[in-house]
């Protein structure tokens, strides 16, 4: 095809320093894009590593494995890591990659700015981990941030968290969240700027839309918590009184504030994953998406809803009865638009001829695990309901299902579909069957029974549990799924090197997909594609393929 | 093939059982905490959310039926589609070519946004009311008033005269008449914490510079256990909640026990000098010697039937480790270890263990 | 690729800077949001130290105000001039912006001089210190960057570096400008006169 470019494989002369130079000072997107996703996945080593370790503690009631303290502190940069140093990094880079070559563009609108962005979200988790070493905690040693990854007023203040743990943490998060910001501005203006000649908005790939509307979010929800922040550290090193109880300062606006953000987070980091979905669903079921209009509005949707649902999170502070009612009524109507999608997903794939390769065998987990983690979430909406179950395992374990059988699970499936795209080769179809099954065995496995234990009355954080109350057993299972999940990373580890060397040659198109990244070479030339292409409609590869068949035209204006 | 296939599901298999004794055999090699020693006594009641003691308990426990009803119709619902569409629409040897495009269809797009609107309509509804039936705004009719303050990390409790008089004061253990609702005041005096004692209500947080309220009424006698649900600091694991419902004569007369004046402590001299000597009057009130406020009142010590906030039973063994070393016991507590020696320590445990 | 549709659809794909600076603006709203939420969330809630009405002189935080709010005038003339490539009309607009902006930051400096010397507020004395050195510190940072950036645009053109052609990049800080006096509605709104 005219549009695709030919690969130019760096000279394999380069010497070693020559060849990070290159990485170091790159401003093109699928570097940029790459390197995020790489970073992302070794802190999601590291905050793995962090769970196990919890896990190992938590295997038997009354373990000394690992003291409170360490426990506490595991915990916080555990989620802290997840948030914002794997979930938005890989989301943010997979986007990086990905939205120009959807468009038809050669680049990102800024990309310098884009350059910034990454280094700035290096340096902030650098900034963030160097709290391991550098910090000074309770007793003058040195440690990593304990309070949570949500910070909660006034256990964050001077008088309960001396040392300069909390700092590191506070100040690691808000350089790693300027960085979100620019990587977001980046994103809107090249998807409002960058499409290539007839892709108006309808029709754009829904990837990038889903990209839009979480980069609206960044926009918003991010700089929120950076205020809030500010004002932490104004607390903390020049005696303002925010959040200091004492001195009349507010507790409760902290969560407010917090919320604001962590809320539309959430789908911050969900949103992109449905993209991957919008993209392997249909390709795999070998049909269009069902309703490609009414996901584009259900995503706007949710991301209106999402910045007025905040204080479900709060239900246990004893807010009104009205308040409660009012964020009990936005959280079950966001359900709506959730629902919409995974009927839409539904819609897709019944009528098709689905080929359930690694990238499909992904996709379906997400749906199924996804839609479970959902219903829990209508459950801690229900605010009697949230009473019992809020701050107990049952949110640990529905979290996970979202974050975890959702974006992490939408993340692996990205990656098995992409990578032949970014790389030139095949990951092995057969390490990753593998990898699918154990990492979904394990992961139902580790959080499941999470459930019955925040049922049974077991809160989250809590670095030991009692013997008398019948969380053993519940425990010890949650424990051996963490084993399972490790198993199966290492196998994922192993494909990603083992084919990097020595995978099948992928060709532009592997999976006969519809989206122009798939027109160009793989890996794609340093300027995307040789002319910039011209399409007709959301699917024009298909348009190639199938001439006598092209998707209709949708009348559009913008 | 075949063989192939075998001889990878054995390394995947290795692997796995490997990963499984790397996390859980160090955990089963080291001591487990002191605070495994099983406690005597009555039976207690179950943490379970599912088996609700009290009103509001039993309220969210009838609601949390129908939404979990709801919600499985919806699994069962969605996760069968998902599964007919896996094995149904899955492709199969003979398939050429492209299936059939179905680009949208309105009413079935506008079914499944009406329909889930309605369900949750519905649901919203259920919870607008009960939320009103749960939390009250004001004390039920006749109810025992308690001012409960959380501090890192043990449970005050302030049990009000209902003749004016001064409040009973105690620590970690509530008594409360079974029958008679309980209206409780929460306060914290340093982070927020969280008060749950699943069979007898939610969870409601005690938050700094401000005041919330729960309430309960225990329909049975027993002992309920709950614990912190709010992360709290670095001992939040083991700040345990205990509510031990008796009936109305039992608690007027621990009621009057525990209003009387300490115990003389004449006969323990000794020890009562090293308490008014050393650190413990400056954070623990004794009702005629000390008034300290940061750790919880000795006055009725030997009352309760738990040391460091329900961590191990009360006796004098537990007192005098707890005397010895309290980072021993609950590592990263506020009681620093009193570097005692062994006759100070008798004389001190002799002391409070008199204070009944 | 084979062309399928002719005529193309007119696709709508604003200036890129635009959209940048527009984002930029959504960003900094967001942060003066939060606050300016803590600023009324905490107004009247403070116990000891000196209160709002007690402190706050009006008359030159409105001079003050005047002052800023026509250097928005100011800088639209300069980027006028510029679009006609009047050079001399330029870098004298320009340069009345910066000096607004100056007298701006002068008079908070001397606001903030006496609140600390004679009325004995700090940061730290009460809530009302607090929100209110960090909301109009917030602003007062804001302020003192886009005279950086006005300055740096002045520095080039008296040394003859800015053409008409840069008018877009001219413009789009002016758009930074304008946002920044804009906030200060907000802020004098909610500091002088909600919580006054």
């Amino acid at each position: 095809m005219a549009i695709a470019g030919h690969a130019e494989p760096l000279p394999s002369s380069l010497t070693l320093g020559a060849r990070v130079h290159s990485w170091v000072v790159s401003v093109d997107h699928k570097r940029l894009g790459m390197m995020y996703v790489g970073f992302g996945l070794l802190f999601f080593l590291v905050a793995g590593l962090e769970a196990a370790a919890m896990r190992a503690q938590l295997a038997r009631a009354g373990s000394q494995l690992i003291d409170p303290t360490t426990f506490n502190q595991l915990f916080t940069m555990h989620g802290t890591t997840m948030v914002f140093l794997v979930g938005m990094p890989i989301l943010l880079g997979m986007a990086n990659y990905l939205v120009p070559l959807m468009i038809g563009a050669r680049d990102m609108a800024f990309p310098r700015l884009n350059a910034f962005g990454l280094w700035l979200f290096i340096f902030g988790a650098l900034l963030l981990y160097y709290s391991y070493i550098g910090a000074q905690g309770l007793y003058g040693t040195s440690a990593a941030p304990d309070v949570g990854w949500f910070a909660y007023a006034p256990l964050t203040s001077r008088t309960y968290s001396p040392g300069n743990s909390t700092d590191y943490w506070i100040l690691g998060i808000m350089v790693s969240g300027f960085g979100s910001i620019t990587t977001a501005i980046n994103l809107i203006a090249t998807i409002l700027v960058m499409r290539c000649p007839g892709m108006t908005l309808l029709r754009m790939p829904l990837f990038p839309w889903m990209m839009l509307v979480t980069s609206v979010l960044v926009l918003i929800a991010v700089p929120v918590l950076t205020g809030a922040q500010a004002m932490l550290l104004l607390d903390r090193s020049f005696g303002a009184h925010f959040f200091d109880t004492e001195q009349g300062g507010s507790a409760v606006l902290w969560q407010h504030l917090f919320w604001f953000f962590g809320h539309p987070e959430v789908y911050i980091l969900v949103l992109p994953a449905f993209g991957f979905l919008n993209e392997i669903v249909p390709v795999f079921s070998r049909k269009v998406v069902f309703g490609y209009s009414l996901m584009v509005a259900a995503t706007v949707a949710i991301g209106f809803i999402s910045l007025g649902v905040w204080a479900h999170h709060m239900f246990a502070l004893g807010l009104s009865p009205e308040m409660n009612s009012f964020f009990a009524a936005s959280t079950f109507l966001i359900a709506v638009p959730t629902g919409i999608k995974i009927f839409t997903w539904l819609g897709t794939m019944i009528g098709g001829r689905i080929e359930f390769a690694t990238p499909m065998l992904f996709a379906t987990g997400f749906l199924a695990m996804f839609t479970f983690g959902g219903l829990t979430g209508i459950m801690l909406a229900v605010v009697p309901f949230d009473w019992q179950l809020s701050d107990s395992y049952f949110v640990v374990a529905h979290f996970h299902y979202v974050l975890f059988g959702g974006t992490v699970f939408g993340i692996f499936g990205a990656i098995f579909y992409w990578f032949p795209k970014a790389t030139g080769r095949m990951l092995s179809e057969r390490l990753g069957r593998w990898f699918f099954w154990i990492l979904f065995l394990g992961f139902n496995l580790t959080f499941l029974p999470m459930h019955v234990s925040g049922i049974l009355g077991m809160p989250r954080r809590i670095y030991t549990f009692q013997p008398d109350r019948g969380l053993d057993l519940w425990n010890l299972l949650s424990t051996a799924g963490v084993a399972l999940q490790a198993a199966a990373l290492l196998l994922f580890l192993w494909n990603v090197v083992h084919s990097l060397l020595r995978g099948k040659p992928a060709g532009n198109n592997p999976w006969n997909a519809w989206t122009l990244e798939w027109a160009t070479s793989s890996p794609p030339p340093d300027w995307n594609f040789d002319r910039i292409p011209t399409v007709g409609s959301a699917r024009p590869l298909w348009d190639v393929a199938n001439p006598h068949d092209p998707d209709p035209s949708p009348e559009a204006h913008g | 093939m075949a063989r192939r296939f075998m001889r990878f599901n054995r390394a995947s298999v290795v692997c796995s059982v490997t990963m499984l004794a790397v996390l859980t055999a160090p955990s089963f090699a080291v001591d487990v905490a002191p605070i495994c020693t099983p406690m005597g006594g009555e039976p207690l009641q179950s943490t379970s959310i599912l088996s609700p003691i009290s009103p509001p308990a039993r309220e969210i426990h009838s609601l949390a039926a129908l939404v979990v009803g709801v919600c499985a119709a919806i699994f069962i619902v969605v996760e069968g589609a998902l599964l007919w569409a896996i094995i149904r629409y899955r492709r199969r040897a003979g398939d050429r070519g492209e299936p059939v495009q179905v680009f949208g269809s309105n009413p079935i797009e506008l079914a499944w946004t009406v329909i889930p609107l309605v369900i949750v309509f519905v649901l919203a509804l259920a919870t607008v009311r009960t939320i009103k039936d749960v939390q009250r705004t004001e004390p039920p009719a006749g109810a025992l008033t308690v001012d409960v303050i959380g501090h890192q990390w043990w449970w005050e409790y302030r049990i009000a005269d209902e003749d004016g008089g001064p409040p009973v004061v105690t620590a970690n253990e509530l008594v409360v008449p079974v029958g008679r609702p309980v209206w409780l005041r929460l306060a914290s005096a340093d982070v927020i914490h969280s008060w749950w004692v699943p069979a007898l209500n939610g969870k409601t947080d005690l938050v700094p510079g401000r005041f919330s309220n729960t309430w309960f009424e225990a329909e049975q006698p027993g002992t309920f256990l709950g614990q912190c649900a709010e992360y709290c600091g670095t001992q939040h694991a083991n700040m345990l909640l205990r509510v031990r419902a008796v009936d109305d004569a039992q608690f007027e007369s621990w009621r009057t026990a525990q209003a009387a004046p300490a115990r003389d402590p004449a006969s323990f001299a000794a020890g009562h000098s090293i308490f008014l000597r050393l650190a413990c009057m400056n954070c623990h009130a004794i009702d005629g010697s000390s008034s300290g406020a940061f750790g919880p009142n000795l006055t009725h010590l030997m009352s309760r039937e738990t040391i460091a906030a329900g961590m191990a039973p009360l006796n004098r063994d537990t007192l005098r480790a707890w005397l010895v070393d309290p980072q021993q016991l609950k590592p990263g507590c506020n009681m620093p270890s009193l570097q005692l020696t062994d006759p100070e320590l008798d004389a001190l445990v002799d002391y409070l263990s008199s204070l009944n | 690729m084979t062309q399928l549709v002719a005529p193309l659809p007119q696709v709508w794909r604003p200036d890129r800077a635009k959209v940048g600076i527009v984002c930029l603006i959504v960003v900094e709203s967001c942060i003066f949001l939060t606050f300016v939420v803590a600023y009324l969330f905490f107004i009247g809630k403070s116990s000891n130290g000196p209160q709002p009405a007690d402190v706050l002189d009006l008359p030159p935080v409105i001079i003050n105000s005047v002052a800023l709010l026509s250097s928005s005038w100011t800088v639209v003339l300069a980027v006028r001039s510029l679009e006609r490539a009047k050079h001399g009309a330029f870098l004298g607009w320009l340069l009345c912006t910066v000096l607004l902006g100056g007298f701006f930051v002068a008079g908070t400096a001397r606001e903030w001089s006496a609140l600390m010397t004679e009325d004995r507020l700090f940061i730290s004395t009460n809530l009302f210190g607090t929100t209110f050195y960090s909301l109009v510190g917030l602003h007062l940072l804001h302020v003192v960057v886009g005279l950086v950036l006005l300055s740096g645009i002045l520095l080039l053109g008296i040394g003859g570096r800015v053409r008409q052609s840069h008018v877009n990049a001219v413009d789009m800080v002016s758009w930074y400008w304008h946002f920044v006096d804009a906030v200060w509605v907000v802020v004098f709104m909610t500091v002088y006169v909600i919580g006054r």
